[in-house]
C-alpha cells in the first residue's frame, strides 16, 4: 500500500508565497488571541484551589452554593462535569497568609452539609502562590534552554542557518498551538507545557529528516539551484513525513479519546502540534533556510569539518 | 549479503530475555496485605510473628503467606475484607509500639524476585494518595534560632554571676546590655568559650553609660541551622506519616526550603493533612506563684521573668519565662483514662535531659503549679499559645507523668498522637497539595491502559498493511520496543504516572518514525533500479545519520523537561526518553536482524514485501 506516489514532484517551494501568507494570517491571530483572549492558565499556575466530588444522588447545586457561602468561601465557583452528581469547586488564589491548605478541608465540610451518604472526594488539588509563580517561570525557562539547546546542536550537524530556520519553525509552531489552546480556551496546565515542549522535539525530528536530506542532496545535485535542492529534498521526505505524522496521529487520537480528562489538555495539544509542526518543517523551515540564502558551499564547507561517519555514501 | 555476525544476535538476544524478565513482574497483580513496621523504627522482634498469628487465630482470618524483610513484617491475604479484618485483630494485638499499615504487595513469583524484577509502582494519579509540597518558614525558624541564643546567653550571665540590664533580640541579631566595663569583657570571653554559643559575631556598642554588645549569627551557621532545621522537621514528619500507617511513603528534601511528602493510598486524607500540617507543640512552664495572674492582666504589670498567657476559657495565667522541658524532649505519650477520676489524660515519657530538668524542678517546687502550654504555628510566622492544664505538683517526678485537665478521650488521644509525633523544629506550611480519591485513581489507570492498548493496535495493523513484511517486521519491533521500556522503567524503580503513560504512547508513535525512514529509503533505492539485497543495505545505511540525528534533538527537549519538570513532568522527560533509546535499538538493529534473518541467506531475491 502506498498513500503517496514515491516520486512525487509537487512544486512546494512555487507555492511558498502562499504559505507564507497563511503562516503570516496563523501567526497574526495567535498573538492576537493571546493578547485579547490570552490564555485559560490552571490551577498550577494561577495557584488556588480545586476539588473534585461526586454526590450519591445527583447534586443540588444552588445548595452546595449556599452550604459554601455559609461557610464563608463566597468566591467559590461550582460547577458540575460529566454526570449530574459530579461537583467541581474552584476557590481562586488569595493572599499568601489566607491561601492555606485548609479551605479544602472547609468545602469538603460544606459539601457534606445536608447530603445523606458520603460525599466522594474524587480529588483535591491546591497549588500555593509562591509555587505557582515559579512554575510560570520554570516553564518559560524550559522552553528557552530547549530552544538554545537545539540550536546549538543543530549548528554542530549542520550550519548557522538551519539553526535559524529550525528555531523559527520552532516558534512558529509554539505560537500557534499556544494561539489554538488560547482560542478554543483549553485550560493552560503543567501537562501543556509538557506537551508544547513535547511538540517541539517532534516538530524538530521532522525538520532535522529534511535538513538531512538537503544536506545530503546539495553536493549531488550540484548544478541545481539552492530551490530546485530543497524541492527534491521535500518530495523524496514527503511520503515519511505523512506516514510518521499518521501513525502519531493514531495514538494521539486514541489518546484523547480514551485517556480520560486528565490527559485531555496534552493530548489536545499534541494533535494540533502534530500537524502545525508536520506543515512547518515543509514550508517554514525549509523557506526560511532558502531566505537566509543557503547554497551547497554552505554545507561543503561543514562535510569537510564534521566529516560525517555515516551520511555520504 | 545482509548477514548479521553471531555476536549481534547473541546480544540481541541477551537484551531480549534480559527485557523479558525485568517486565514480567508487572504482568502479577497485587495482594491486598497487612504491614507491620516498629513505630520508632526498631528491628522486630523474632517472636513477633507468633504474636501475630495468635491474633490472627483468634479473629478467624486466614493468612496466603507470610514474610519478614528487613523490619517489616508482611501478611499477604486474600481478599481485601480479610485484609481489613486482619489489620484491625493486628492492631489491637500489638498497640501502639507497632505501624500496622494496609498495604498492596506485589504478587511477583519468588524465582523473579530473585533476579530484583519488581513491577513498577505506580503514581499516586493512578493508585491514588496525597502529595503535600511543604515549605519551612525560615524567617520563624532563625527567629526561634535568636531565642534560643537569648535564652542560653541569659542562662550563661546568670549562672557566671554577671547582673545584665537586657539581653535581648535586635532585629536579626541580638544586644546584650551591661554595666561594667569588666562584666562586657567577661561576656564576651562566655561568648567565646561556651559551645552552645557558637557561630555568633560580636561587636562592642556603647550607649549613653551602659555597656553594650551586639552579635549576629555568621551566615555559615545559619545555614546550618537551617539545613538541621529541615532535617529534622523530615525526621518528624517520618514519625507522623508512621502514625498514619501509611505503606510506602515518600518523604524527601527538595531544594533548600521544602519537603515533598507523597502518602500513596491513603482514603482519610483530612486526617492525614491534619496530622502531617500540625505544627503544634508543648512546652512545660512554672506558674509564677509570686504574682497574681488577674492583676497583672488588668494593670498591664507583668513581672520581667514572667509571661502572661491565657488557658482555653480565655483566663490569664501567669507563667515564668524560663522553660521547663519541650516538646522535642518529648519521647512518648499515650491517652488514657485517670484511674482515679476517671478523666482522660495523656502519659508523658522524656527523655535523660528532659527527665533530668523535670525532676530538678519538680524536687523543688512540690506544691507549686506548673502549666502546659499548647503552641499552634501557623503560616506567616503567627503562632497561638494557649495553656491547655495547670496542675499541682503533688511528688517529684522525671521521666514518666501524667497530664490532665483535657476535655474529651479524643483530645487526649490526639493530643498524644501529636506529642508521640515530635515537634518541628521550624514551622511548616503546605504551599501545594494534590489529592487524588482511590476511585478516580482506578478509573484513571483503566483509561490510561485502554488507551495504550488501541493506540498500540492501530499503529500496528496500519504498519502491517502500509509496508506488509517489512510492516510486521516493524511491528515486532515494537511490541519488544514496549517490553523493553517498561522493564527498563521496572528496573529504575520509576513510579508510573498519567503523563508517564501518555509519553509511552507518543514513544509508541514515535517509534515507528526510525522505521518508516528506513523503509521508503529502502523502497526509494528499490525505485532507483538497486537490486533487492542492495537496497536493504543502502536504507538501513543511508537513513541511520537521520535517524541519528532527529533522536538527539528530541532527546534534548525531554532532558530540559527533566531538568525543569516536577513530578508527573519528570516521568513524562524520563519516559519520553527512554522510548527513544530503546526504540533506536528496536528498530534499527532489531528489525535489521529480522530482515536479515529473512531475506539475507537467499542468494537471489527477486522482490521485497514492502
Amino acid at each position: 500500500m502506498q498513500i503517496l506516489k514515491g516520486n512525487s514532484n509537487f512544486d512546494f517551494m512555487g507555492r511558498s508565497n502562499i504559505a507564507l501568507i497563511l503562516s503570516a494570517v496563523l501567526m497574526v491571530v495567535s498573538i492576537g488571541s493571546l493578547v485579547t483572549r490570552g490564555l485559560n492558565f490552571g490551577l498550577d499556575f494561577t495557584g488556588g484551589t480545586l476539588i473534585e466530588v461526586t454526590f450519591p444522588a445527583a447534586a443540588d447545586i444552588e445548595q452546595v452554593r449556599t452550604n459554601l457561602q455559609e461557610a464563608g468561601l463566597n468566591d467559590a465557583v461550582v460547577q458540575t462535569f460529566g454526570a449530574a452528581s459530579d461537583i467541581v469547586v474552584r476557590i481562586p488564589p488569595r493572599s499568601e497568609e489566607e491561601s492555606t491548605a485548609e479551605i479544602s478541608t472547609v468545602v469538603l465540610d460544606a459539601l457534606q452539609t445536608g447530603v445523606e451518604g458520603e460525599v466522594e472526594m474524587l480529588r483535591v488539588e491546591f497549588v500555593g502562590p509562591q509555587v505557582g509563580e515559579e512554575l510560570t517561570e520554570q516553564g518559560i525557562l524550559a522552553v528557552i534552554y530547549a530552544l538554545i539547546g537545539i540550536f546549538l546542536y543543530v549548528m554542530f550537524r549542520f550550519q548557522w542557518r538551519f539553526s535559524v530556520g529550525a528555531v523559527i519553525a520552532l516558534i512558529h509552531d509554539i505560537t500557534i498551538s499556544m494561539g489554538i489552546i488560547s482560542l478554543v480556551q483549553i485550560q493552560f496546565d503543567l501537562t501543556v507545557v509538557a506537551a508544547l515542549l513535547a511538540v517541539i522535539g517532534y516538530s524538530l525530528n521532522d525538520t532535522i529528516v529534511l535538513f538531512d536530506r538537503i544536506r545530503e542532496n546539495f553536493p549531488r545535485m550540484i548544478k541545481s539551484d539552492p530551490i530546485t535542492v530543497v524541492n527534491t529534498s521535500v518530495n523524496q521526505t514527503l511520503s515519511r513525513t505523512v506516514m510518521t505524522s499518521l501513525t502519531t496521529l493514531l495514538v494521539l487520537v486514541a489518546l484523547f479519546v480514551f485517556g480520560g480528562e486528565i490527559i485531555h489538555a496534552f493530548a489536545f495539544t499534541l494533535i494540533v502540534g502534530v500537524i502545525i509542526g508536520t506543515y512547518s518543517s515543509i514550508y517554514v523551515a525549509s523557506t526560511s533556510l532558502l531566505r537566509l540564502g543557503v547554497s551547497k558551499f554552505d554545507l561543503l564547507q561543514v562535510e569537510k569539518e564534521g566529516e560525517n561517519l555515516d551520511s555520504m555514501p | 549479503m545482509n548477514q548479521y555476525p553471531a555476536w549481534k544476535y547473541i546480544l540481541i538476544t541477551i537484551i531480549l530475555v534480559l527485557g523479558a524478565v525485568y517486565a514480567l513482574p508487572n504482568l502479577f497483580g497485587k495482594d491486598p496485605a497487612v504491614q507491620v513496621t516498629s513505630a520508632r523504627g526498631f528491628s522486630i522482634p523474632a517472636d513477633l510473628s507468633t504474636t501475630v498469628d495468635d491474633a490472627l487465630v483468634v479473629a478467624g482470618v486466614d493468612y496466603k503467606s507470610r514474610e519478614q524483610i528487613d523490619n517489616r513484617l508482611l501478611y499477604r491475604f486474600n481478599n481485601s475484607d480479610a485484609q481489613l479484618q486482619a489489620s484491625e485483630a493486628i492492631k489491637e494485638a500489638l498497640g501502639e509500639q507497632y505501624v500496622v499499615a494496609l498495604n498492596l504487595a506485589h504478587a511477583t513469583p519468588p524465582s523473579l524476585r530473585a533476579f530484583g524484577g519488581k513491577p513498577m509502582t505506580l503514581g499516586l494519579d493512578l493508585q491514588g494518595g496525597v502529595h503535600f509540597l511543604m515549605q519551612v518558614d525560615m524567617d520563624t525558624a532563625r527567629g526561634q534560632q535568636l531565642d534560643r541564643f537569648v535564652d542560653d546567653i541569659r542562662t550563661a550571665l546568670r549562672e557566671e554571676g554577671i547582673r545584665y540590664i537586657s539581653v535581648r533580640r535586635e532585629g536579626n541579631g541580638l544586644l546584650m546590655m551591661l554595666r561594667s566595663e569588666e562584666d562586657r569583657a567577661r561576656t564576651e570571653e562566655i561568648l567565646d568559650t561556651n559551645e552552645s554559643l557558637v557561630g555568633l559575631n560580636v561587636r562592642e556598642i556603647d550607649q549613653g553609660e551602659n555597656f553594650g554588645l551586639s552579635a549576629t549569627v555568621e551566615e555559615q551557621q545559619l545555614l546550618e541551622l537551617q539545613q538541621t532545621a529541615l532535617r529534622q522537621n523530615i525526621t518528624t514528619l517520618r514519625n507522623r506519616v508512621n502514625e498514619l500507617g501509611v505503606a510506602e511513603p515518600v518523604i524527601q528534601q527538595q531544594g533548600a526550603e521544602r519537603v515533598v511528602v507523597q502518602l500513596p493510598g491513603v482514603q482519610d486524607t483530612v486526617e492525614a493533612k491534619k496530622i502531617i500540617g500540625a505544627t503544634a507543640t508543648l512546652e512545660y512552664r512554672a506558674v509564677d506563684e509570686g504574682h497574681d495572674a488577674y492583676t497583672a492582666a488588668q494593670t498591664g504589670r507583668v513581672p520581667p521573668e514572667s509571661r502572661l498567657y491565657s488557658d482555653n476559657e480565655g483566663q490569664p495565667v501567669l507563667l515564668k519565662k524560663r522553660l521547663i522541658v519541650s516538646g522535642d524532649q518529648l519521647i512518648g505519650a499515650s491517652s488514657g483514662f485517670d484511674q482515679r477520676t476517671g478523666q482522660p489524660q495523656v502519659s508523658v515519657t522524656l527523655d535523660g535531659v528532659g527527665a533530668g530538668r523535670m525532676l530538678d524542678f519538680t524536687r523543688e517546687n512540690v506544691g507549686n503549679r506548673m502549666a502546659v502550654v499548647y503552641i499552634e504555628q501557623k503560616p506567616g510566622g503567627r503562632k497561638t499559645e494557649e495553656v491547655i492544664s495547670v496542675a499541682v505538683v503533688r511528688e517529684p517526678f522525671g521521666k514518666r507523668f501524667q497530664t490532665t485537665g483535657l476535655d474529651s478521650i479524643d483530645e487526649a488521644s490526639q493530643l498524644a498522637l501529636l506529642l508521640r509525633a515530635g515537634a518541628l523544629a521550624a514551622p511548616m506550611e503546605i504551599v501545594e497539595e494534590r489529592t487524588v480519591g482511590p476511585s478516580l485513581g482506578k478509573l484513571n489507570v483503566e483509561q490510561g491502559f485502554k488507551s495504550v492498548v488501541i493506540g498500540f493496535l492501530l499503529v500496528l495493523v496500519f504498519m502491517a498493511l502500509y509496508y506488509r513484511v517489512f510492516g510486521l517486521v516493524a511491528d515486532i519491533a515494537l511490541f519488544v520496543n514496549l517490553i523493553l521500556l517498561i522493564s527498563l522503567l521496572s528496573m529504575l524503580g520509576a513510579t508510573l504516572t498519567m503523563p508517564g503513560i501518555a509519553g509511552i504512547v507518543l514513544t509508541v508513535g514515535m517509534a515507528v518514525d526510525a522505521n518508516v525512514l528506513i523503509f521508503e529509503r529502502i523502497r526509494e533505492e528499490l525505485r532507483n533500479g538497486n537490486t533487492p539485497q542492495a537496497s536493504i543495505r543502502a536504507g538501513y545505511d543511508k537513513a541511520f545519520s537521520t535517524i541519528a540525528d532527529a533522536n538527539i534533538t528530541t532527546l534534548i527537549a525531554a532532558f530540559v523537561l527533566f531538568l525543569f519538570g516536577t513530578g508527573p513532568i519528570k516521568g513524562f522527560a524520563i519516559t519520553l526518553s527512554l522510548g527513544i533509546v530503546t526504540s533506536m535499538f528496536t528498530a534499527i538493529m532489531g528489525t535489521r536482524a529480522v530482515v536479515n534473518l529473512i531475506y539475507g541467506g537467499r542468494k537471489r531475491v527477486a522482490k521485497l514485501r514492502i
